[in-house]
């Protein structure tokens, strides 16, 4: 048994358990989840010590037959890309379940729910072949659905429900592609690294508006994944999702969830489909991210709920992932997966913020506070680190993925880039508003008495603080995972339009 | 090979067994005092003919303790009146299947208990013998007689509750409907009779293949043909009887109509189209013959079909309602395999039609647990299912619905995948689409239950649900293979691979 595949089915054996225990023993299924959590995150640290950084190769893979008669197969494995995932996701999962400690209702259901949701974001970002892929992909919706809809705030049915269908209605799409690259691939197959040697191949010929079936394929991948990105227009979800997600569902969809949309056209569009990639990249990933860093931040600005602020500010970074991976540059692809790792890291911190102030006061108006500091220092000191680090402070993580992103946009698309670039200022303007409204001026009166951060939500949100910090200062630790891997996947999407030549 | 009577009795031994068990209940109906044991009397039936179907191996290797029909030769039966091969054999699993679920369901149904068991339990077996030679009929006469048999009896099942308005409305309906339909079917029959001089469908098959019949009078018995067909599987326009007759017939017996007899309709409908109405060009591919293009017609019926089930399911207010609207969306889903004129869509029907006996009558169990403990069939009735004593068919009915909104990893995602596989691979590309459209609009009204059983909390006036053992054995024995097939169906899906193989002489 490989590792990944321990890391992918742990958590899942632990949902057994889990459902095995007693109801009413409520501190010892707390335990016994967070146990299924850390000891994937014990492996995802070994994973990062022994990962070969040298190689775009796929590592510590590993293949199963599973239905011979169709030719799909158990197959596993990472590269640089989703390596940096999985760690991100090992990192997240132990973080959840602390702060989901609160839970009070349901605890069994909650936590089953929670691993099985745990193991199929594993699931995705280490499955190599595309039917894999897509089962873990479906399989993440179930446990979310019925984790917003149980456990969320006053609207969370309808927010689950309308979860529920935008994602599936991007994911019957994936589907329809999924098959269609299996047929045109002979043998007929899903495993996605032959898919990828083939990809170059799908014509490109136009058969509707100018499109090749490549393109049309890209295409229903592409609004597939950008559902969950997500990318304007399929956005309209997450708002209401996040703001009536329990806390660590918040953390999860915002950390997680949202980078398996850049993932997915890291890997499925960018490596099966590189000669439409070429071809509709401008629109769909350059002007599209633009149009997300400047429309997320503006929504942001205009929020008066937190959480919901975090939510439309999580649209506007994950702007950058798409504007840095289109430029098909090495600082601008490498930067906007770092951005994807440091967004998931800045953001799970500013939920978990939200989440604590959430818990003591009960509501998440931002004008319904006012000098916080004075009440709660050290919670202030965490949150200005994370808020910082959000609007990309030099020091800080998020700071170096963006400026790799701008960089390696700027040769490629100099006047997206300044706009993109100037969108900071609107960045800098909401967090520091925001901050100076609840955290600065004189103390409310009203919570005078509230209860400093306490050492369970210090531990959620520290190791979050530290890798933000060192990620500020070594950006290596994450850029060399991903960097042999990327540089592949440029050199792939370079070289299309000369195959693509070549078939004609 | 061609057998005489005598000789076929050796391979009739599921619809012996059936046919017997039904007579010994109807005469110790008659004789002996104590109904309630006669319900056992059909269960041993079913599984006995279940076996007869199978086979009983030694695990592991070839020796067989009962030799069963699977994998056992192929032929007429019966001076070419039936046929029986492997694709036969299949559909009578599923018969026998279905029978089965639905005997056990019955023993546990409050709405059966107590009233006329014999008549009951006697008729769903005969029911189940007319759907067997449903799947075997070689011949337009023989095809009709099973169709009606199945339908009398189902009649009859429907309004089996003689005390309640609505069963009696429900079979009335299903009558009229179904005379209607089987004389029009019954009319382009003898078109079709007329025109190829045989009612054998290997003859008709040759007379088609000469090029002896025109055109415009296949067109036209083809499509009053088709009206006994549509009507058998629910599908548009012949689906009206359904949600009626869903609604009042008892529960069992809904159950039983939207998995066997619904399966026993595409059996038919393959059949006839298939080794009677078209040629197999090799490649596992399919050519209509005499220039009747049937499956444009059919891709419009199979769009219409699941568009219009699951349109009506969205608003629907009784659960069995809403479950007929969507067995009839479920027919048209199966029917994608059915116009793509291939092995590959036969076999994804096939194996459609294995998860949706699953799912199917798991959705229409849990109703029935409902209804027995709180007498509630309204979604309101299912209100906080979850938090006042059911939860375990509350997560079962779950399990349901999202399998048949077709979720991974659960059967019916498997299913619907093969489905989409064929259409995608024989580039219906339009239809692929309409059918996901479909699925979203499916998970909207699927999603609507789960909500009201988990996320809806109990006011405290729904009652309590009660699960005995007897329920819960069937509940489990439905449940499990449902997530089961989502993860490994690999045995499943080469048997129908294997059973998409016609016996044509």
């Amino acid at each position: 048994m490989g590792i990944l595949t321990w890391m992918t089915f742990l958590p899942l054996i632990g949902m057994a358990v889990v459902l095995c225990l007693p109801s009413r023993a409520d501190e010892l299924i707390r335990r016994t989840a967070l146990a299924f959590t850390l000891f994937p995150l014990v492996m995802g640290i070994w994973l990062f010590q022994h990962f070969d950084r040298t190689t775009s190769a796929f590592q510590f893979t590993q293949h199963a037959p599973w239905i011979e008669s169709y030719n799909i197969n158990y197959f596993v494995g990472v590269d640089g890309i989703s390596v940096s995932m999985v760690l991100l996701t090992v990192l997240l999962c132990p973080i959840c379940i602390l702060a989901s400690w609160g839970i009070d209702k349901g605890i069994k259901g909650y936590f089953a729910l929670f691993l099985l949701l745990d193991g199929a974001m594993v699931g995705v970002f280490v499955a190599l072949d595309f039917f894999l892929f897509y089962i873990f992909w479906e399989l993440m919706l179930l446990p979310m659905y019925f984790l917003i809809g149980i456990w969320g705030g006053p609207r969370r049915e309808y927010a689950a429900i309308k979860f529920f269908l935008y994602t599936l209605a991007g994911s019957v799409l994936i589907l329809i592609a999924m098959l269609v690259l299996y047929f045109q691939n002979e043998p007929h197959t899903f495993d996605m690294i032959q898919l990828m040697a083939q990809g170059a191949t799908i014509s490109t010929k136009p058969v509707i508006w100018g499109l090749g079936l490549q393109h049309l394929l890209w295409l229903a991948l592409f609004i597939g994944l950008a559902i969950k990105i997500p990318a304007f227009p399929f956005h309209t979800w997450l708002p209401d999702a996040h703001v009536e997600a329990p806390t660590a569902i918040s953390v999860i969809l915002a950390g997680v969830l949202l980078k398996m949309g850049t993932y997915g056209i890291l890997r499925v569009n960018y490596g099966m489909l590189p000669a439409a990639t070429t071809d509709l990249a401008f629109w769909f990933l350059a002007a599209l991210g633009t149009w997300n860093i400047v429309y997320g931040a503006l929504c942001a600005m205009a929020q008066k709920d937190l959480k919901k602020l975090v939510a439309y500010s999580s649209i506007s970074h994950m702007g950058y992932v798409m504007l840095g991976m289109s430029a098909f540059t090495p600082q601008g692809i490498n930067g906007a997966v770092l951005q994807m790792f440091n967004h998931g890291t800045v953001t799970a911190m500013l939920f978990l913020l939200v989440g604590v102030i959430y818990d003591r006061a009960h509501h998440r108006q931002i004008d319904g506070f006012g000098g916080l500091a004075g009440i709660m220092p050290v919670y202030t000191g965490v949150t200005a680190l994370a808020f910082f680090a959000a609007m990309g402070l030099p020091g800080l993580s998020a700071f170096i993925s963006e400026v790799l992103v701008l960089l390696g946009a700027w040769q490629k698309y100099p006047g997206l880039t300044i706009v993109a670039a100037s969108a900071v200022i609107l960045t800098a303007g909401y967090m520091l508003w925001t901050m100076q409204r609840i955290y600065l001026g004189a103390p409310n009166e009203k919570y005078l008495g509230l209860p400093e951060i306490n050492a369970r939500e210090l531990v959620t949100l520290v190791p979050l603080g530290v890798i933000v910090v060192i990620l500020g200062v070594y950006p290596h630790a994450v850029l060399d995972l991903i960097n042999a891997s990327l540089l592949n996947l440029n050199k792939v999407v370079a070289a299309a339009p000369a195959a693509v030549a070549s078939l004609r | 090979m061609n057998l005489s009577n005598f000789e076929s009795i050796a391979y009739s031994y599921p619809e012996l067994i059936l046919m017997t068990t039904a007579i010994v209940i109807f005469l110790a109906d008659l004789v002996v005092r104590g109904e309630e044991h006669l319900g056992s009397v059909a269960l041993f039936g079913c599984a006995f003919a279940l076996l007869a179907a199978i086979g009983l191996r030694v695990p592991f290797s070839d020796t067989w303790l009962i030799r069963g029909l699977l994998g056992w030769g192929e032929g007429w039966l019966y001076s070419r009146m039936v046929v029986v091969d492997d694709f036969a054999v299949f559909f009578k699993i599923i018969f026998c299947l279905a029978a089965f679920a639905t005997v056990w369901m019955s023993l546990g149904s409050n709405e059966v208990r107590g009233v006329n068991e014999g008549e009951y339990y006697g008729l769903v077996l005969a029911s189940t013998v007319g759907m067997l030679y449903m799947a075997s009929a070689a011949n337009l006469l023989m095809a009709y007689l099973s169709l009606e048999f199945v339908s009398l009896t189902s009649y009859v099942l429907t309004g089996y509750m003689r005390h309640n308005r609505r069963s009696g409305e429900a079979a009335l309906k299903y009558l009229i409907y179904g005379g209607v339909a089987s004389g029009t079917m019954i009319y382009g029959m003898s078109w079709l009779y007329g025109a190829a001089g045989s009612l054998d469908y290997a003859y008709i098959n040759a007379a088609l293949a000469q090029g002896a019949i025109n055109p415009l009078t296949l067109f036209i018995a083809i499509l009053l043909i088709l009206a006994g067909f549509c009507y058998k599987i629910a599908s548009v326009p012949f689906h009206m009887w359904a949600p009626d007759v869903y609604t009042g017939a008892p529960i069992p017996i809904t159950a039983f109509l939207s998995v066997g007899s619904k399966a026993a309709g595409f059996a038919i409908l393959i059949r006839l189209f298939y080794p009677g109405l078209s040629q197999a060009v090799g490649g596992g591919g399919w050519q209509f013959l005499a220039g009747v293009d049937w499956p444009q017609l059919m891709l419009v019926i199979c769009m219409v079909t699941m568009i219009l089930g699951n349109l009506a399911a969205l608003n629907q207010q009784n659960v069995k309602r809403l479950l007929a609207y969507s067995s009839i969306a479920h027919a048209g889903y199966t029917l994608m395999g059915f116009v793509v004129l291939n092995d590959e869509g036969l076999r994804a029907m096939l194996f459609y039609l294995v998860t949706y006996y699953l799912m199917n009558i798991g959705a229409f169990l849990v109703v029935m647990i409902v209804v027995n403990s709180t007498g509630r069939e309204d979604i309101e009735g299912f209100r906080g299912l979850a938090w006042r004593g059911g939860a375990v068919p509350a997560v079962a009915m779950a399990i349901f619905l999202f399998s048949l909104a077709g979720l991974p990893p659960l059967a019916g995602f498997v299913g619907k995948f093969y489905l989409f596989a064929a259409v995608v691979k024989a580039q219906f590309y339009l239809l692929a689409l309409v059918g996901l459209a479909n699925s979203l609009v499916a998970l909207y009204y699927y999603a609507r239950i789960v909500r009201t059983m988990f996320l809806d909390m109990p006011t405290g006036t729904e009652g309590v649900v009660t699960l005995d053992a007897h329920n819960a054995c069937l509940l489990y024995f439905l449940a499990l293979p449902t997530i089961v097939l989502g993860v490994y169906w690999a045995p499943v899906i080469d048997l129908a691979d294997r059973s998409v193989h016609f016996f044509v002489g």
